[in-house]
């Protein structure tokens, strides 16, 4: 498909300026050419989707248009004006705001303390107070959010969900025109995600523009207008969200078919004998958790945020231990009060938050992949090295089978993309030797190849007899890759769904198992 | 939406409505054992004599004023080790300038307090220009500063006119001036840090430099401006130490260790040292804790290397009493 | 690559290329080192000559011990300010329990010896278990054990410390090939760095301290026991701080400040061979060489001529300086 048949497409019938425009931008860092000539419009009142793999230049191109990088060539346009923007503050004055993936409020600060951080109404430098939370408070009604968050609130004592609307609010509050949101869905539970949805639309039949950044398709197709996508750093296309389906964009995101989200369940026949149960185990959030594991399976455990699903596998894991109640492995009865001695009876963690609490982002590709073979062995016992003694061609191996895409294993692992740094956190447990596989969100924010990958590789675990526990607040990820489903509510695993269940029946019991609260639940 | 609250800590929940840093718990056990000591094992004048008491605030002044400074700079997620040549130099200089004439004084104190200024400024820019860690940073003009001073001044040196002297010793009715102006450079600290934008922005810089960054501050001018403000807190520390000992000397900053326990003080006052976090409120309950203590040692006849002993440990047991429960990690 | 073909001009420029690309590898204490080195060279003829040279090492070689010590907590990401007053301890203590007779020379080190690995213990467990920030635990611990070590000897030095006490700071091996008298002090210096090389560089341990000095919490739900490897860390800085307090009382003389500020120099140290203060990084070699550049400033200040009071001065301008280039030179790699 060539240039003129895409601008066809993008001119929609309305006859609107662009709001914000980039013409012909290009961006390069150090060995890698980021963005590539790349072009785009976007219009008021819109919501546009920018999508693609991981390291196709989305980041990157946000960065650029909300002024945290300088181009090296190409030009934005605000309302049909040339502007350059030197520092992230110049964007916003203009009336570009970004919300980053990162969250970016301090949390030890209130809610008003952070919407107007260094826009403090004040006279002689002497805050008014009560003048910054009332505005807090005006600008919380404004995006409809005032009944659940207090502009005195400390953010910390807020959810992730909340946080992110408090994010939101401070980004209106610089009068914006355009709003870009990286990924802004990734921590949050399908009910908040609506919750978030509502505010976009309201704030777009206002004429801001959104610009959205997610690797939820499904998501990018219930809200975007448009969509653009981009692959390795070069413009593919700009889409109407109603003149194409998923497989469409797809297939531009990644210039193949993927023929399969998700590789197939397993088989009865598959299922081996129960490694791990558990039984009436509680601790303060947890209460009287019953559920076994069998070899080869995937049980997937879905639930809304905060129902526990976090926690129960940081009890398993010893990380906040249950404090009454069983765990049998492999018929044994186990107490496992720390991490190691879970990882010592052969379990193993892939976390939720890949940033904080998985890699080790200043030490190279090869420790991270070894942190925890080494914390098994001897802690005197000698390395060489490329790796451990015993088996000089692990790390190589280990690349080869998660498919980790870099030069050298010495390369610092905070310089790979998100997809790479999960696949390298994962291969730290494929080296373990674990048995019992627990997954928190293995799939969060990274692209759908990557993602595709991922899921392979955890059914490949089950295939050689291994037995997974996979936490998702993605539906679709827990119906296409569980074997089992058990839903949490309230700290409890509310039911146990068979696979190919459906994404009602999930919610159903993820919000208290109540038929008649089908409709509430997409409210809360 | 579903939150999920871990129930709390009552008394816990009660301070934090009034907000009163749990340290001065610590401060009432503190003077309520070290006074039943003195009661038993000495002359019990702590809880009976009102001078006895009074002094033992005074004894907090010098640490207090520069402890407030050291607050500000590690909320901004800095550090000064040089605090204690700042004090130093202060009382050596303005007592040389001053020189025991009334009519210097006013020179004197616009000299030292420029001078303060200036080193603030150089720690502030090190910090944030040049990249330098503010340990190292401090740590270099602390020696810069050392060798300055111990190579122009070898003892005491000038002197400082009687009515200097009323800074140290006078009082306004029964309160001693030097703790009024203690209590006003508390004040004033947490004026700065609660009501002002300043303030606002260096809770930002020292709780995400980043996301401080993004929201439009000057974190660099921020943190400079701790600085200065840090080292002038040094310089008063200074003046008050020159009107108590009538003259100034090399060794006073660092004989009182006001580097160390500024820092120390400023942690077992409840501030983080990884910055965003804490108050100085907090830190006249930490100071206060050495101010007791050195009375309670001085009334029990207490061996000045035991006393030393003693203040190491209680360091470490005053912040381990809020740090032992946290389920992080320390480093 | 295979399929380019290049002129020889083209391919000399490639070489320079990557020759170049080597040098910038090159930690900046290097040359900095051989800066000041050479300089010192230049002023003092006994620095041209290889006894000139072994003394000098012999001089840095209880900083570099202290430093490397001190170099394993920082890469957990921790401080320890302890060793200063361990130093005082030693020679403070160690005059007091030699108590003028050679034959009490061994029990003596050994007992100190044993007061490090109980210092250690002591800083390692507050610091785990009690979650005190470790540059307040190890300040608490300065306080301590100067206090401690002063209120021992009852405020001044008692008795000196035996020649036999002294052989290893001071004493030579004689009738080395080509070397010549070798130091004893360089000799335990370099068993103490190739032991601490291969401890960090070659064993899990090293490894482990590095990855919860980067990242704490994904060591831990990795399996590391963090508390046992930062224990183990503040463990060996306090033994080699014992260690380098031998070796200094071994050429120096009794007194009551002697420890006094060689927790900041090591530090120093450490920041000039390139450890982060925030933990993560750090390798033994560029440490030994970061307390080597940090005495041949201290003796470029002696060979100026400049009184004591002034060398501070100078060397808190050359810390500063090092560190900012240093900062500044990453900062440029990025």
């Amino acid at each position: 498909m060539t240039q003129e048949t895409l601008a066809r497409t993008t001119q929609t019938p309305s006859a609107l300026q662009p709001i914000l425009e980039v013409r012909h931008i290009t961006k390069r860092f150090p060995g890698v050419l980021a963005l590539d000539d790349v072009s785009v419009e976007f219009l008021p009142g819109q919501v546009h989707a920018v999508v693609g793999e991981n390291g196709a230049g989305k980041s990157t191109l946000m960065k650029i248009m909300a002024g945290a990088y300088v181009p090296d060539s190409g030009e934005i346009l605000l309302q049909g004006e040339r502007v350059t923007f030197s520092h992230p503050q110049e964007a916003l004055q203009k009336g570009i705001s970004i919300i980053y993936q990162e969250f970016n409020l301090l949390p030890e600060r209130t809610v008003a303390q952070n919407i107007f951080l260094g826009r403090e109404p004040s006279r002689f430098g002497v805050i008014d107070i009560g003048k910054m939370n009332e505005n807090a408070r005006v600008l919380l009604k404004e995006i409809g959010v005032e009944q659940f968050i207090s502009p005195t609130a400390v953010v910390s004592s807020l959810s992730v969900a909340e946080q992110q609307l408090v994010e939101i609010a401070k980004a209106i509050s610089f009068n914006a025109k355009v709003l870009i949101m990286d990924e802004p869905t990734a921590a949050l539970t399908s009910t908040e995600v609506q919750l978030l949805h509502d505010l976009i639309q309201r704030l777009t039949s206002r004429g801001l523009a959104v610009i959205f950044i997610s690797h939820r398709l499904v998501e990018v197709f219930d809200i975007a207008h448009v969509i653009t996508v981009l692959k390795d750093g070069k413009f593919v296309k700009t889409v109407n969200t109603q003149d194409v389906t998923t497989a469409d964009v797809v297939y531009l995101m990644v210039g193949r078919t993927l023929d399969h989200y998700f590789p197939p369940l397993g088989s009865p026949e598959d299922f081996g004998e129960v490694v791990l149960r558990v039984k009436n185990a509680s601790n303060h959030i947890l209460k009287n958790i019953n559920f076994t594991l069998r070899k080869g399976e995937v049980v997937g455990i879905a639930g809304l945020q905060g129902s526990g699903r976090t926690e129960l596998a940081q009890a398993l894991f010893g990380v906040v231990p249950f404090k009454t109640g069983e765990i049998e492995l492999r018929g044994k009865p186990i107490d496992i009060r720390n991490p190691s001695q879970a990882i010592k009876n052969g379990l193993g963690f892939v976390t939720e938050d890949r940033k904080s609490e998985g890699l080790l982002p200043k030490q190279p590709i090869r420790d991270n992949m070894l942190l925890t073979v080494r914390a098994i062995q001897n802690i005197f016992g000698v390395i060489n090295k490329n790796g451990i003694r015993k088996a000089p061609n692990l790390v190589p191996n280990l690349g080869k089978q998660v498919d980790v895409k870099t030069d050298s294993f010495d390369r610092e692992v905070q310089f790979l993309s998100g997809g790479n740094q999960q696949k390298v956190v994962l291969s730290r447990w494929l080296a373990s030797d674990a048995e019992v596989f627990i997954f928190d969100e293995p799939t969060r924010g990274i692209d759908v190849e990557a993602k595709a990958s991922i899921h392979d590789m955890i059914r490949d675990l089950t295939r050689q007899g291994k037995a997974v526990l996979m936490i998702s607040s993605e539906l679709p990820e827990v119906i296409g890759m569980s074997d089992r489903i058990l839903v949490m509510y309230e700290g409890q695993i509310a039911g146990e769904l068979p696979a190919k269940s459906s994404e009602n029946e999930i919610m159903l019991m993820a919000t208290g198992n109540k038929p008649g609260d089908v409709a509430a639940a997409g409210k809360e | 939406m579903a939150t999920i609250t871990v129930s709390q800590n009552k008394w816990k929940q009660a301070l934090g409505r009034l907000r009163i840093p749990p340290v001065y718990i610590f401060l009432v056990i503190t003077f309520a054992v070290g006074g039943l000591l003195d009661q038993i094992f000495a002359d019990g004048q702590i809880f009976t004599n009102p001078s006895i008491f009074m002094n033992m605030i005074v004894r907090s002044v010098a640490l207090g004023i520069v402890a407030v400074g050291q607050t500000l700079v590690i909320i901004g997620a800095s550090i000064d080790l040089s605090v204690a040549y700042t004090i130093s130099i202060t009382a050596v200089m303005s007592s040389f300038i001053m020189q025991g004439d009334p009519n210097n004084v006013p020179q004197a104190i616009l000299i030292v307090f420029a001078i303060g200024a200036v080193i603030g400024l150089v720690n502030g820019l090190l910090i944030t220009k040049l990249n330098v860690n503010a340990f190292i940073a401090t740590l270099g003009t602390s020696l810069i500063l050392k060798g300055i001073i111990n190579g122009t001044f070898s003892n005491y040196t000038g002197s400082i006119p009687r009515s200097f002297e009323a800074f140290g010793y006078n009082q306004i009715g029964p309160i001693p001036i030097s703790i009024l102006v203690l209590l006003l450079v508390v004040f004033a600290g947490w004026f700065l840090l609660n009501r002002t934008k300043f303030g606002s922005h260096l809770y930002g810089v020292g709780g995400n430099n980043e996301v401080a960054r993004l929201s439009g501050l000057r974190t660099d001018r921020v943190l400079i401006m701790a600085h200065i403000i840090c080292s002038l807190t040094a310089v008063l520390t200074g003046l008050f130490i020159v009107s108590r000992l009538r003259s100034g000397a090399p060794w006073v900053g660092p004989d009182g260790i006001y580097d160390l326990e500024s820092i120390a003080t400023t942690v077992v006052g409840g501030t983080a040292l990884s910055g965003g976090k804490g108050g100085v409120w907090g830190t006249l309950a930490g100071v206060l804790i050495f101010g007791v203590l050195d009375t309670v040692f001085n009334q029990l006849g207490v061996n000045p290397y035991l006393k030393t002993v003693l203040r190491g440990g209680i360091i470490v047991l005053a912040v381990a009493s809020y740090t032992y429960r946290s389920k992080r990690e320390a480093a | 690559m295979t399929t380019s073909t290049f002129t020889s001009s083209a391919g000399a420029s490639r070489i320079l290329r990557s020759v170049w690309a080597a040098i910038k590898k090159i930690p900046p204490v290097y040359p900095l080192f051989f800066a000041i080195f050479i300089s010192i060279g230049f002023l003092g003829q006994s620095y041209q000559t290889m006894p000139g040279i072994l003394n000098f090492l012999r001089r840095a070689a209880p900083l570099a011990i202290l430093a490397i010590g001190e170099m394993l907590v920082l890469a957990t990401g921790g401080f320890d300010l302890s060793i200063g007053s361990i130093v005082t301890l030693v020679v403070l203590g160690s005059s007091k329990l030699l108590n003028n007779d050679p034959a009490n020379a061994i029990p003596s080190i050994l007992i100190m010896l044993g007061f490090g690995v109980l210092i250690g213990l002591i800083n390692g467990t507050v610091v785990s278990y009690l979650k005190v920030p470790s540059f307040i635990a190890t300040l608490g611990m300065l306080l301590l054990v100067k206090g401690g070590a002063l209120y021992w000897v009852g405020g001044a030095p008692q008795g000196y410390l035996t020649d036999n006490w002294r052989f290893f700071g001071r004493e030579y091996i004689e009738n080395v090939p080509i070397l010549g008298r070798f130091p004893v002090a360089l000799l335990i210096l370099i068993v103490i760095a190739a032991f601490s090389w291969f401890i960090f560089h070659r064993t899990n341990f090293g490894k482990q301290v590095l990855a919860i000095g980067d990242n704490v919490r994904a060591s831990q739900l990795s399996g590391v026991r963090v508390r046992l490897v930062r224990t183990m860390a503040f463990v060996l800085s306090a033994v080699f701080a014992v260690i380098g307090g031998v070796l200094i009382g071994g050429y120096g003389g009794v007194n009551v400040t002697i420890g006094e500020g060689l927790e900041m120099q090591s530090i120093a140290a450490c920041v000039v061979g390139g450890v982060m203060l925030t933990g993560g990084r750090g390798n033994v070699m560029n440490v030994v060489f970061g307390a080597f550049t940090m005495e041949a400033m201290f003796n470029l200040l002696n060979l100026l001529g400049l009184p004591k009071p002034y060398k501070d001065a100078v060397q808190g301008l050359i810390i500063i300086a090092a560190v900012a280039y240093i900062a500044l030179s990453t900062r440029r790699k990025r």
